[in-house]
């Protein structure tokens, strides 16, 4: 089973790194970048087979290690 | 209502949320004429805490001594500022950041940096050093790993980016700080004498500007965000951790600093803890005037946002500014440049009233010296703890023949054991004008284009502070100034950084008053005065309070960087010195905390002119070129200080002393003492200078090869002591 | 001699290399700011240390789409002589000028140091004064990887300029700070007249700083 996680900062928080991409494009001429927000993608090859005991396990996973639940969010999917 | 004496209108639970008593709110009331709005409640609440009211401390403060002859700028601007010559000056501040840390050490500290910075190029500096001290709580404490490889990644993580080096510091743990660590931050900047910029806003109808980032709800503080007024988007309104965003405080620091070398900013603030309220208020008050600000004006990052949030908020990289009006557009080109926001928000008024709109509706009027001058003070009823008593130890359980095993376990521990792991990942040659870099008594930088330099220490020992207020805060002084005269410089002034629990119980205010009048009594002696500081109390976990902790940093003047002096060991066949008196104090010592894990006896004290005495002798000894190096002997005692001197030297050591309790006389901490380094041909005429001057002088040994030898005990090779100094961290943190 | 540095939002190091060039030839090099598009007649452009727009997605990526790039890849392909350090390095590799890619360091943290490197290749104008030289290191990014087909290439034509040592000038895993493949501390483009480095030779290039072999390096180039 793969999960895949996404991380990002939490809303109001501040993103330097999302700020300075979207002015990048920007003068790049990409018009129309009203924001960016960059974040982390990860992704795990569960054994499980039952996808609600794999959800638990990664929501776990994700609040005690992969995300710094101070100041980002994280999403999980399962396929 | 939740009180039958409450009779106000406002909900007593708001007030209280917001960190005020009845009796301040009571005065809010009078001072208004009436009960304050939301938003105004906020500003009060931002203006009348501890961090920005020094409502416990200031009445203490005063009595520090804050002059002398090289003191451009004492306490009550940004940063002090002391007079190096040729026109020069440096300014400098340390501060806390210990709660944020705690949350989120990595950005807790990283903000802290970028705080301290914005505080001294505010004064038209350039930063050319950082320095920091941290306190952990013990290493066996579950937390402790992971806050010490946070916050080191945060103080790297933004001194690095920015490109200012971080040159020293200090790092200790003890359990007393296990709930509550300490970051405390310092920055020195250089800057030329004649442009100093200050805060008192000027200029009646001139343009109040805002700089930098954008303001978002970073930092809202988060009990009066749970406050009624805002229940739609709940989820949105938590408060947030600030982020530092050190890239876009490089663009800051460059736009600033070129825009001072134009005749066009009046006054400068940066934006700190509880931002556009304490600069805006800070501003109008040190000029005596009003000032106006249109909130809808001001640059925002989210959404929606109150007047109660914007004027809370504490976004980082931002200043506040009043322009000279015929600069105006020259300093948004500037700006611009720069890649940063630039937006006039509001004039400076003669009203003196802090007078803010949004949307054309009027959100707070408030006459600035309510808000300062009429700011609550209290003197806080206090006890003096007294001080832990002298502990006779029974010589028969010390075992002189362990000492070089006594000597490994000591510099292997945490407390003694090698920064190194903490200092390469802190950029300390950024500006190519590091001279001295981590790891000695001071951190030497040069002024660039120059061949002077100035030497920074930053230092503290709370267990002596715990075990005896007054000496320890001595101590904390004196331990600075002794490591700067050791690197050759001329030591100046000092920063405090006063770190301690909840003030309002009497043993807590008795330990600072007691540090507070112990490095009174040291900076008076030694010339050597405050010119810039924090306080930080509150600093408590279920009701216990940290150890007293009155973290200092001290800055002096090499004038000819040529005589810069490091401790470590230089050649072989030099001889080897103590210079002060040795008491065998062994009393609160590492030895004893270390080795026999016991923390009792007495701090040992100070004879303050026993130490400029010293002090002096020493000085003038490396400006005449006598000695080799030079290590003030402080924890451990004279057997740590040398094998240090030792390790960073790759040199061994061959001591003959004859003495009766070596155990005590190796590791005992008495003070005022100096090891150094000479060449054999200089050691009669030192002697007799040193009779001459009354001071103590004793030679005890020669330096050799490789191995570190102490007669009739045995030896040990160097490369086993720096394996032994260097392993800790590394184990610790992977 | 005409030099120029270029200055990018988060350039660092860009004062000391300037400082440094200054002392060894005499002249100052004019500073460029990245948003001008043309780099006056040169014998040797710059691109300096830092943490140009933050190290941001990722090092050197967002400074390599600056207007005055285009102007130093086209001088870069007439023959003019460009030298990247640290963050310049990144930039130049970025920029493609060079090949290979800077990861994150082995140890995943900061490394702030003094290391050894030798040069390996004695016939460009940079690497020809210097054998053995100390100077520090300051970076996250310095792990230099190749392809082993692009790794082959720059072997054969010659394209290592440094590789990390010890003291003696033996390359092994020890001497190593950051995990770059064949201890690789620089390279140079097919042609010669690029550069790229991570160590900070403009900060070890006066005694006081604790050590001046960096000068050797400056000095093969600087006349």
């Amino acid at each position: 089973m793969l999960a895949k996680i996404h991380i990002t900062l939490k809303k109001d928080v501040l993103d330097p790194q999302g700020s300075v991409i979207a002015n990048s494009l920007k003068s790049l001429g990409f018009d129309g970048v009203k924001d960016v927000r960059q974040g982390k993608y990860i992704e795990i090859t569960l054994d499980d087979n039952d996808k609600d005991s794999a959800i638990k396990r990664l929501d776990e996973m994700c609040e005690k290690l992969l995300a710094n639940m101070v100041i980002e969010d994280y999403s999980v999917e399962i396929n | 209502m939740t009180n039958s004496i409450w009779q106000f209108q406002t909900d007593q639970s708001l007030v209280e949320n917001h960190g005020l008593k009845l009796d301040e709110f009571t005065k809010i009331v009078e001072g208004l004429g009436r009960e304050p709005n939301l938003t105004e409640l906020g500003i009060f609440s931002a203006m009348w805490n501890e961090h920005c009211s020094y409502k416990s401390s200031k009445f203490w403060l005063k009595k520090l001594p804050t002059t002398g002859e090289r003191v451009v700028q004492g306490p009550g601007e940004n940063a002090g500022v002391i007079d190096i010559d040729d026109g020069d000056v440096a300014v400098f501040k340390m501060e806390s950041h210990n709660h944020p840390s705690f949350i989120e050490p990595y950005q807790g500290a990283a903000t802290g940096v970028g705080g301290i910075l914005r505080d001294v190029f505010t004064m038209g500096a350039r930063p050319v050093a950082n320095l920091n001290a941290l306190r952990f709580g013990d290493p066996g404490h579950p937390k402790t790993k992971h806050l010490l490889s946070g916050v080191v990644g945060g103080i790297g993580g933004y001194g690095n980016c920015i490109g200012i080096p971080t040159v020293g510091g200090e790092v200790n743990f003890h359990s007393s700080y296990n709930g509550n660590i300490l970051v405390n931050a310092m920055t020195v900047g250089i800057a030329k004498k004649d442009k100093i910029f200050y805060s008192a806003a000027a200029g009646i109808g001139n343009p109040v500007v805002y700089v930098g980032s954008k303001t978002g709800r970073d930092g809202i503080h988060g009990a009066t965000m749970a406050s009624a007024e805002f229940d739609e988007d709940s989820e949105d309104k938590k408060p947030t951790v600030q982020v530092g965003d050190p890239f876009t405080e490089k663009l800051l620091l460059e736009a600033c600093l070129e825009l001072m070398k134009e005749e066009a900013i009046i006054a400068i603030q940066d934006m700190g803890a509880a931002g556009l309220t304490s600069s805006s208020i800070e501003m109008a008050s040190k000029g005596n005037v009003g000032i106006e600000i249109d909130l809808s004006k001001v640059p925002m990052r989210a959404k929606n946002m109150s007047a109660y949030e914007l004027m809370l908020s504490e976004s980082q990289e931002r200043m506040l500014m009043v322009l000279d009006p015929t600069k105006e557009e020259m300093a948004r080109k500037i700006f611009k440049k720069w890649d940063l926001e630039f937006e006039v928000i509001g004039k400076v008024t003669d009203t003196k009233k802090l007078v803010l709109t949004m949307d054309n509706k009027e959100e707070a009027s408030i006459p600035i010296n309510i808000l300062v001058e009429d700011a609550p003070e209290y003197q806080r009823e206090y006890v003096v703890n007294e001080p832990s008593p002298l502990v006779e130890l029974d010589h028969d359980e010390l075992d002189d023949n362990n000492i070089l095993e006594d000597l490994l376990k000591m510099i292997s521990h945490p407390n003694l054991c090698s920064r190194k792991w903490i200092w390469e990942q802190y950029d300390h040659m950024v500006m190519a004008d590091t001279i001295v870099r981590p790891g000695s008594d001071a951190a030497v930088v040069r002024v660039h284009d120059t061949n002077k330099g100035i030497a920074i220490s930053t230092d503290c020992s709370p267990t002596y502070c715990k075990h005896n207020s007054f000496e320890g805060g001595k101590h904390a002084v004196v331990e600075t100034w002794r490591n700067i005269i050791a690197s050759g410089a001329l030591p100046i002034a000092i920063t405090d950084c006063m770190n301690f629990g909840n003030p309002e119980k009497p043993e807590i205010m008795g330990q600072f008053v007691e540090c507070i009048r112990g490095m009174g009594e040291a900076c008076s002696k030694l010339n050597y005065p405050v010119v810039s500081g924090n306080v930080s109390f509150y600093n408590e976990t279920n009701g216990e309070g940290i150890y007293p902790t009155p973290a200092i940093g001290g800055v002096g003047l090499i004038k000819d960087l040529s005589n810069t002096m490091t401790i470590s060991l230089k050649k072989e066949g030099s001889y080897i010195c103590v210079i002060g008196n040795s008491n065998n104090h062994l009393g609160n010592s590492q030895y004893l905390s270390i080795v026999k894990n016991k923390e009792i006896g007495s701090t040992p004290s100070i004879d303050l002119e026993e130490e400029l005495k010293n002090g002096k002798f020493v000085l003038n000894c490396i400006e005449q070129n006598k000695f080799e190096a030079v290590h003030d002997i402080a924890d451990g005692g004279l057997l740590i200080a040398l094998a240090e001197m030792s390790i960073y030297g790759k040199k061994g050591v061959n001591l003959d002393i004859n003495k009766s309790s070596l155990t005590e006389y190796l590791f005992g901490e008495d003070q005022s003492r100096y090891l150094v380094e000479i060449s054999k041909d200089s050691f009669e005429e030192l002697l007799l200078e040193a009779e001459k001057d009354k001071v103590f002088f004793e030679k005890i040994g020669f330096t050799q090869a490789d191995q570190f030898e102490i007669k009739n005990i045995g030896k040990i090779k160097v490369e086993e002591l720096i394996q032994a100094h260097e392993s800790w961290f590394k184990k610790f943190t992977n | 001699m005409k030099s120029h540095v270029i200055v990018f939002p988060g350039s660092n190091c860009d004062r000391d290399i300037a400082v440094s060039i200054k002392n060894i030839s005499g002249n100052a090099p004019e500073m460029v700011w990245h948003k001008e598009t043309t780099i006056n007649t040169s014998d040797l452009i710059v691109v300096p240390g830092g943490f140009s727009y933050g190290d941001y997605l990722r090092c050197g990526a967002i400074a390599s789409t600056s207007p005055i790039m285009k102007d130093v890849v086209k001088k870069a392909n007439d023959g003019v002589p460009v030298i990247g350090i640290c963050n310049g390095f990144q930039i130049l590799i970025e920029s493609s000028l060079l090949d290979g890619a800077l990861m994150r360091n082995e140890s995943l943290s900061f490394i702030c140091k003094d290391i050894f490197i030798k040069s390996k290749n004695n016939s460009s104008i940079f690497t020809k004064n210097t054998n053995i030289a100390r100077m520090p290191i300051a970076h996250n990014e310095g792990n230099y990887f190749v392809s082993s087909d692009q790794l082959k290439k720059i072997q054969d034509n010659e394209q290592i300029a440094f590789q990390y040592c010890d003291q003696n000038g033996n390359v092994d895993n020890p001497s190593n700070p950051n995990g770059s493949l064949k201890n690789i501390a620089g390279v140079l483009n097919k042609q010669k007249n690029v550069l790229g480095m991570m160590p900070h030779p403009e900060r070890a290039a006066e005694k006081i700083l604790g050590c001046d072999d960096g000068k050797s390096i400056f000095e093969s180039f600087i006349n």
